[in-house]
């Protein structure tokens, strides 16, 4: 059996050195990918460092941008009257993601995280570059009518799957990131990656680094903003295409524009203009 | 007994068990000692095993025994063609672990036992085969080219009438249409527990949709006694044809069980699921079609190109609707067959009539169009009123009502006719309708029924309930013939050595079973009045069961009303604890100059938005005539079941395979899809609920294939009302309306 310990740091400092110390060592918060991962044999890391009781779920407005920890379950952000109030998008895009359960689990941090949900990635049998770089990509000539229309390689056509990173890219949102130096932050459409060469990198989280929150400025996108999924069932299905769209509008002349589109790419593609 | 929240007499006799999580499912019987099997598959879909390393699973931590064919206690049916996994056609079932041959990917090749399930997953990855691999076939596309046809009786034309006279009618259609691979998927994955315990009695808690079946197929490959075999199936969390066999990895526990010397515990993964227990198989349809001027039927030409396995032939009755449902008098029909690298399909809810009707009713929507005749009306005026296969008269036909029932409730008449002409904003609005027939069929069954002293009714036979609500219904016949209320009556089931009942399958349980608990009952009032004859009670040695009436837990002379007597009372005074009788029932003589058939009619209504294609539902209307509705409230959910089911057959269900891999893509439940609560909208349930006069004594069609059969036809008629655009393929995705 592939045994691996567990350990539950009681600070983001103590995490983030225990992430340092063993090599094979990974976050795990929600748990709803990672442990599915690690069923399937794609990933098997010999330390899991639970960070999902780490102070890190406080969502709050500071100045002039709201504020979401990275353990803030999607439920939550979704259901917060302030995200509500103020980034009415963000809690749309999180709505449309996963089924209720999964989100009563998932936080913002595994969310960005989440790995591709391209089948041949999953079947370990198969080859693919993103699981196992220089093996080969099946679903380029393959089952891929989910898979990327922009940012693709000849290397991976693997899409990100998320809803909520659809909004935040959309909101201009910012990652702020951490390790044992010290913080940094990222604009959110420079954190994931394209696939190039390298599919099997996702994003540019680097090594020993955490997730510890998101930062998104206050905006007018409170009254023309519109999240659209388009999928295969009604509800708990991945996009085959969705759409951030916000407006806004000002003595009858848009002033301002908001479009992201997702599940087309490893990245978010947005188009954002003021 | 503790009241539930919604308890009413309708409700469903098991439901509180159920959702309070005290029913018991196939893998949750607490067995002591138990060890866990886990299934290792083939990574090839078609060659031989050169050799298999077992050494490093066999070395893990808690692994007992690694099982291959190089091994494997020899299943003792297997050399007397007695078969383990035994199919209704062609062929032998898959001998698991009986030589080297590979024939669909995920083939069992090994079985892993260890003392916890987690240790027997780990093991199990370590497996390494080594294999002489060939070309596998799973393209569908090849089927008739480099696929060739299976050869045989079975496989030659039928001809009534005048060979493909449609071709020479006024109005003519022809049009081809494409089922895929849909698999069962019940939630409840497919699991055993084998025990063999001393003198090599064996017992078995499985999966099963038919407890007896499963003993004797078991007590076959063993062959064993059939006494020797117990067969448990208290509950059983879904099934739609996929539990109707007993499978090869029922087989490998049993064999497991038997090699270890322990009971042994075996549940499928989900991926095995789309591999291991059938599968619709896909199916290429071509249907001609012509009628006269008026609408009138010429001739029908209905051809199908369905798949099986390499080592079994499987068929089903797709081609047979377009023999019986219309008044026609020309039809041809056509089957062919085609081996593929893939395991063995099996009935799945509906089965080959689901297949056949949705070309059948697609094609007659198709017709109305060129004829500029109302769908509905056309169907009306192609009405058959006798069987027009077997020209005999129907025990029963309210099809008419029932299209009448499912156009009144969703409004037929005032929609516009004109594709693509309705709109609700940005969506475009479309009706559709489809009829779907299923051989209405009574078994035979045995019964027995025990009245106690304390008036409490004990009804037994060897049925499993797959969901339906079996158990409920015959709870309600039994108090109804009893005068009991339903919490007096008890209807014990699950387990094969009660008296022999029927296999859950083909929508017979309530018409076979019903009739036999209707029997028993019967059987146990003639027992009641012979006590009253000579007890003094009613002073009436001549008393006969029409004199009285079986209410209020008891007896009551019609002639003198106030002359009643409890079965408390009868009992004591006969200075009797119980009443004992049993019953075996079969179908009467008279039917076989009839012909019977259960019809459903689906009414849909969607929207389908005019930019992204994405369909939805508005609302669903679906009425049948299944005879004289026994329980309400489970037959409405039966329905609603089948348009569930129906949905997903229609938007959304497809296995699908790639062929460089000869291996499903989308074997989980995140990438195939099945309709889900957002996807369900209102669905009217309405029941024609007229008795069928000769089929069984209680008057009872069947309900289970029924209520999807014809669903998806509606749906893409449906489609091509509101955008103009026929879909011929399932699932209709919104891509192909784009
Ligand atoms: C059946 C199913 C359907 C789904 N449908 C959708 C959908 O429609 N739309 C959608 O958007 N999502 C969907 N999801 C995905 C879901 O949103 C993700 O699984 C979830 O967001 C992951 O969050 P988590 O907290 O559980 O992450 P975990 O599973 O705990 O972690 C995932 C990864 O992120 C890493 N990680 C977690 N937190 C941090 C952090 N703070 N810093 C650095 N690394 C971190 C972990 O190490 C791990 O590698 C679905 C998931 C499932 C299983």
């Amino acid at each position: 059996m592939i045994t691996f310990d567990y350990i539950r740091p009681a600070t983001t400092k103590a995490a983030i050195d225990a992430l340092k110390k063993e090599s094979s060592a990974q976050f795990i918060a929600g748990g709803t990918n990672l442990v599915d991962l690690m069923k399937h044999g794609i990933t098997a890391p010999q330390r899991l460092i639970d960070i999902s009781r780490l102070p890190l779920n406080i969502i709050e407005q500071k100045g002039n941008m709201i504020r979401i920890g990275a353990m803030a379950l999607n439920s939550t952000v979704a259901e917060n009257a302030l995200i509500q109030q103020q980034l009415p998008l963000l809690s749309q895009a999180l709505q449309a993601g996963a089924s209720p359960q999964l989100r009563n689990m998932a936080t913002v941090g595994g969310n960005m995280m989440q790995r591709t949900r391209c089948a041949y990635f999953y079947d370990t049998t198969l080859p693919c570059n993103k699981r196992e770089p220089g093996s080969g990509c099946s679903a380029l000539q393959g089952y891929n009518r989910m898979h990327a229309i922009f940012g693709a390689s000849d290397q991976c056509i693997a899409v990100h799957p998320s809803d909520m990173c659809v909004a935040l890219a959309a909101l201009d949102a910012v990652v702020v990131i951490a390790d044992s130096k010290g913080e940094r932050r990222l604009p959110f459409i420079d954190f994931h990656r394209l696939p190039g060469n390298s599919p099997h990198v996702d994003n540019n989280l680097a090594k020993g680094e955490m997730i510890v929150g998101i930062e998104v400025p206050l905006n007018n996108f409170v009254k023309h903003y519109r999240y659209t999924k388009i999928r295969d069932r009604q509800s708990y299905a991945f996009a085959l295409v969705s759409v951030a769209a916000a407006i806004d509008i000002k003595e009858n002349i848009i002033s301002d524009i908001r479009l992201a589109m997702g599940g087309v790419g490893s990245q978010t593609v947005a188009t954002n203009k003021s | 007994m503790e009241k539930f929240f919604f308890e009413d007499d309708n409700n469903r006799v098991t439901g509180k068990a159920v959702v309070t999580g005290k029913a018991k499912y196939a893998a949750e019987h607490e067995v002591e000692g138990v060890v866990y099997g886990v299934l290792v598959g083939s990574t090839i879909a078609k060659g031989s095993i050169i050799a298999i390393d077992t050494k490093a699973a066999t070395k893990a931590p808690g692994v007992m025994k690694v099982i291959t064919h190089e091994n494997s206690y020899k299943v003792p049916g297997y050399d007397y063609g007695g078969n383990p996994a035994k199919g209704l056609t062609g062929g032998k079932g898959l001998q698991v672990f009986n030589g080297n041959t590979i024939y669909f990917a995920g083939q069992p090749i090994a079985l892993v036992i260890a003392d916890s399930y987690e240790r027997a997953v780990y093991a199990a990855s370590l497996i390494k085969a080594q294999y002489n691999q060939d070309v596998h076939a799973t393209d569908f596309a090849e089927m008739g080219k480099s696929v060739i046809a299976v050869e045989g009786q079975r496989y030659k034309d039928n001809i009534r009438g005048e060979a493909d006279a449609y071709k020479n009618a006024a109005v003519k259609l022809e049009a081809e249409y494409i089922v895929p691979n849909e698999v069962h998927n019940p939630m409840e994955l497919h699991a055993v527990i084998a025990k063999w315990g001393a003198d090599d009695k064996l017992t078995v808690w499985e999966k099963t949709q038919g407890v007896k079946s499963a003993q004797r197929s078991i007590a076959a490959a063993f062959k064993l006694k059939e006494d020797d075999v117990q067969v448990f199936a208290p509950f059983v969390g879904g099934g739609f044809g996929s539990a109707l066999r007993t499978w090869p990895h029922s087989i490998a526990a049993v064999i497991g069980a038997k090699m270890v010397k322990k009971p042994l515990k075996l549940v499928l993964t989900r991926e095995q699921m789309f591999q291991l227990v059938g599968y619709r198989p896909y199916t290429k349809q071509r249907i001609g079609i012509g009628a006269d001027k008026d609408g009138k039927f010429i001739g029908i030409t209905h051809e199908a190109d369905g798949v099986t396995s390499m080592y079994e032939e499987f068929t089903e009755g797709t081609v047979n609707v377009s023999k019986i449902l219309y008044q026609c008098q020309n039809v041809t029909t056509r089957y062919k067959l085609y081996p593929l690298n893939l395991s063995t399909p099996t009935w799945m809810r509906g089965p080959g009539e689901a297949t056949g009707c949705f070309a059948l009713e697609c094609a007659i929507d198709e017709l109305s169009y060129l004829l500029n005749i109302d769908p509905l009306e056309l169907r009306l005026k192609n009405y058959a009123e006798t069987d027009p296969e077997r020209n005999r008269p129907y025990s029963s036909k309210f099809l008419k009502e029932a299209y009448q029932l499912g156009a009144d409730k969703i409004g037929w008449k005032d929609r516009d006719p004109r594709p693509a002409s309705m709109k609700q904003g940005e969506w475009q609005v479309g009706y559709g309708m489809s009829t779907g027939l299923f051989n209405a069929g009574r078994g035979n069954a045995k019964a027995s029924a025990k009245l106690y002293a304390d008036g409490t009714l004990i009804v037994q036979t060897a049925v499993s309930d797959s969901g339906p609500g079996t158990q409920t219904s015959m709870t309600m016949i039994a108090a109804d013939m009893m005068g009991l209320p339903v919490n007096k009556v008890t209807f014990e089931y699950g387990d094969s050595s009660l008296p022999p009942g029927p296999t859950q399958g083909g929508s017979t349980t309530t018409s076979t079973l019903g009739s036999a608990v209707y029997g028993v009952c019967f059987a146990l009032q003639n027992k009641i009045i012979d006590i009253l004859k000579t007890d003094g009670t009613f002073n009436k040695t001549d008393l006969k069961v029409e004199d009285v009436s079986f209410t209020d837990g008891g007896v009551l002379l019609k002639s003198d009303p106030a002359k009643k007597r409890t079965y408390s009372d009868i009992l004591s005074k006969a200075k009797l604890n119980q009443l004992e009788v049993s019953d075996d029932s079969k179908a009467s003589e008279q039917m076989r100059n009839y012909s019977a058939y259960s019809y459903s009619v689906h009414f849909v209504k969607v929207l389908v938005h005019s930019k992204t294609g994405v369909i939805k539902f508005d609302k669903i209307v679906a009425t049948a005539d299944a005879g004289k509705i026994i329980s309400p409230k489970t037959a409405r959910s039966q329905m609603i079941g089948g348009v569930v089911g129906g949905i997903g057959m229609a938007l959304m269900e497809e296995a699908v395979i790639d062929n460089r891999f000869g291996k499903y893509i989308n074997n989980n439940f995140a990438d195939y899809h099945v309709p889900v609560q957002a996807d369900v909208p209102e669905i009217e349930v309405a029941f024609v609920n007229k008795p069928d006069p000769i089929l069984n004594p209680i008057g009872a069609k069947g309900m289970g294939e029924i209520a999807l059969i014809g669903f998806a036809a509606a749906v893409s008629n449906a489609v091509y009302h509101a955008t103009g655009k026929r879909v011929r393929d399932l699932p209709i995705t919104l891509d192909k309306i784009m």
